[in-house]
């Protein structure tokens, strides 16, 4: 019970966050949502089928430029499919990517993987700076703006709610808390059921997962397949936020940003993904929006720490003392907290109500 | 004719140095299961450790300095980061994972002091040339092919003849026999990281020389092309690194050389030709050309 009110009340939190937050918080926001659905599916393969995977940054390009092409009415090449349908094919077309891709990803393990993986960046990257007919090259292409069922997500999107005009990025907010929740819940259901123990056998052993008839490698495919789509959707709502894709954002540094949020929440738990998006994506927007109050922190290009800088060395610190003393991530820090405190009366007076019969990754 | 030959020569040289750098990664993998993804920023704190003393100690002191500090660097971190995980028994990839964070905070790091500079090393040779007959090459690039075969040579010999190496192939061979027969594992595997830091900044010396225009922050990446270099050749192979190295180097070479004819791949194709060929192998041979093949039977 006590969780449903928690839900609720975070729900209306987020509902109400646009009418009180300034553009630039919610497009921070939104950032974190984005790479919020990313990461659940990085963790989905990295974490749950312990498949070490460096080339998501590949997966969300073929989202966002899958979706700017197919909707695109602008020179370039473009289909100018209706946007809401751009949306829902354009992470289609990375799970197909990452489909292609599964005759190398099946057969590989664990570190070959990674380097593997590594390659679909590099040669990700130079298509888009190449293929300029497609990608727009070095400058990139606009996104077009997304509408659904008639609504504009733009700022003459003509909805007052309050006297609050709801524009872009307030509508676009919501769209993606909805999407966040929604990769949620579905990345729980995958690990709490059958496919999720097909993987976590796969994650601790090839050979007995085998033996016990998982089918290891359609469930290394399916796996990939599966975080290749929410990369898609993650790279969809990406481009949408940022109004224009550009090369330079899918390289190396994203996909070890995603495999640090993934890391950083806990590897094998869906919800540690927040909090490891939370830091990596939302830290560095942070420290950016208040530099001048805080006293260690230089303004970009005046030879200090700039804040990008100092949330990575923050980041990758954190990276590497979680993996030595507790590679677990935060959510079992916070497990570990919990254990200390005192348990909340809610749980003392009704014990049969205890929330997680599951037992364990909470 | 004279150009195939050209390039042919500066692939092959090109190649040596992700042998190099492979060879690195290597002897890491071997001796302790890990895979060193900071070795790019490695070989980029090297070289900018060698950029910064050059002008004031001249090349070869500065480039001893450098050796000396990628070294002590890699056994650092050994020391302090991936011998815990061991003691504790983690599982291979967490320690892949740590050289990850490191490789982040190391990049940050260098990145920021780089900024949009383009360093110079200040190696001997400059732009000079060597002519033979027709054929024209960088004396950077023979002095690469030479050092690397040194440097190669010398750790192949050490390998196969001193108690070193017996020890290095016994702890790759089966880690927990070689303990018992008195081999002492936190040793090899600070010796093996001591190895794949020195070469890393060895190969920054040459990575940048001419006729490459110097070092910037994207050197680090340039190095992790040593990456596919090290998987064809099926990363615990020491012959599979110098071939897989020489295959890259070959590779790229050759369709940066004959780009003119092919347009359709894009601008700049060459300097992703090692990734695509890494792929085409691993299509073929899931464990490199020379890898040990894990076998499973079910």
């Amino acid at each position: 019970m006590s969780r449903r009110v928690l839900l609720a009340v975070a729900a209306v939190v987020l509902a109400v966050v646009p009418f009180y937050a300034d553009t630039s918080l919610l497009q921070m926001g939104l950032f974190v949502c984005a790479a919020t659905i990313g990461a659940i599916g990085l963790n989905l393969l990295s974490g749950v089928a312990g498949q070490l995977s460096l080339g998501h940054a590949f997966f969300l390009a073929v989202g966002a430029y899958g979706y700017v092409a197919l909707a695109g009415t602008d020179d370039r090449i473009g289909l100018g499919l209706p946007t809401w349908l751009a949306a829902v094919l354009a992470p289609a077309l990375a799970g197909l990517a990452g489909l292609a891709f599964s005759p190398i990803s099946s057969r590989l393990r664990g570190l070959y993987l990674g380097v593997a993986t590594l390659a679909l960046v590099y040669i990700g990257q130079h298509v888009l700076y190449s293929a300029t007919d497609l990608t727009g090259g070095y400058d990139g292409r606009p996104t077009p703006r997304l509408s659904l069922f008639g609504l504009k997500f733009g700022d003459d999107s003509g909805i007052t709610v309050f006297n609050v005009p709801l524009g872009q990025y307030e509508l676009l907010w919501y769209l993606g808390v909805v999407l966040a929740a929604l990769a949620w819940w579905f990345a729980r259901g995958v690990v709490a059921g059958r496919p999720g123990r097909g993987l976590q056998a796969v994650r601790d052993g090839e050979v007995p997962a085998a033996v016990m008839g998982v089918a290891v490698r359609r469930a290394k495919t399916s796996a990939f397949v599966l975080s290749s789509v929410y990369a898609g959707v993650a790279g969809v709502l990406y481009a949408l936020i940022v109004g224009r894709v550009v090369p330079d954002s899918f390289g190396l540094t994203m996909s070890i940003d995603y495999l640090a949020m993934a890391v950083l929440g806990g590897m094998g738990v869906v919800g540690g993904s927040v909090v490891g998006a939370a830091i990596v994506t939302g830290l560095p927007l942070l420290l950016g929006r208040y530099v001048d109050a805080l006293p260690l922190l230089a303004e970009p290009g005046s030879g200090g720490v700039d804040p990008s800088s100092f949330a990575r060395y923050l980041y990758g610190a954190l990276v590497i003392v979680l993996m030595i003393f507790e590679p677990d991530g935060l959510a079992a820090v916070a497990r570990r907290v919990r254990a200390l405190l005192p348990a909340p009366p809610a749980v003392r007076t009704h014990p049969s109500t205890t929330p997680h019969p599951r037992g364990g990754r909470p | 004719m004279t150009k195939l030959i050209e390039l042919l020569v500066n692939g092959v040289s090109l190649g040596m140095l992700y042998a190099l750098i492979s060879v690195g990664f290597v002897v890491v993998f071997r001796s302790t299961d890990v895979i060193n993804f900071a070795q790019g920023s490695t070989l980029l704190g090297g070289g900018y450790v060698i950029a910064r003393l050059s002008p004031h100690t001249g090349f070869w002191l500065a480039a001893l300095a450098g050796v000396a500090a990628t070294a002590a660097f890699a056994m650092l971190v050994d020391r302090l980061l991936i011998r815990p995980l061991r003691q504790r028994g983690a599982r291979h990839d967490v320690a892949a994972i740590v050289t990850i964070g490191l490789d982040i905070v190391l990049l940050t790091d260098l990145t920021r002091r780089i900024g949009s500079d383009m360093l110079h090393l200040g190696d001997p040779w400059g732009n000079a040339v060597v002519n033979i007959g027709p054929v024209t090459v960088a004396q950077t690039r023979v002095a690469a092919m030479a050092t690397a075969l040194v440097l190669i040579g010398l750790f192949g010999l050490a390998f196969q003849r001193t108690g070193w190496g017996v020890a290095m192939r016994a702890t790759a061979e089966d880690t927990e026999a070689a303990m018992l027969s008195g081999v002492r594992h936190n040793r090899v595997t600070l010796s093996a990281w001591a190895i794949a830091g020195a070469l890393a900044a060895v190969a920054s010396v040459f990575l940048t020389a001419s006729p490459s225009p110097g070092m910037d922050a994207a050197t680090g990446q340039t190095a992790l092309k040593a990456f596919p270099a090290a998987v064809v050749g099926g990363l615990d192979s020491m012959t599979g690194a110098l071939v897989g190295g020489v295959i890259m180097g070959l590779a790229e070479s050759l369709a940066s050389g004959y780009q003119g004819q092919l347009t359709f791949l894009g601008q700049g194709f060459g300097s992703v030709m090692p990734w695509v060929v890494m792929l085409l192998v691993l299509l073929v041979k899931p464990s490199g050309l020379f890898g040990t093949k894990a076998a499973a039977r079910v």
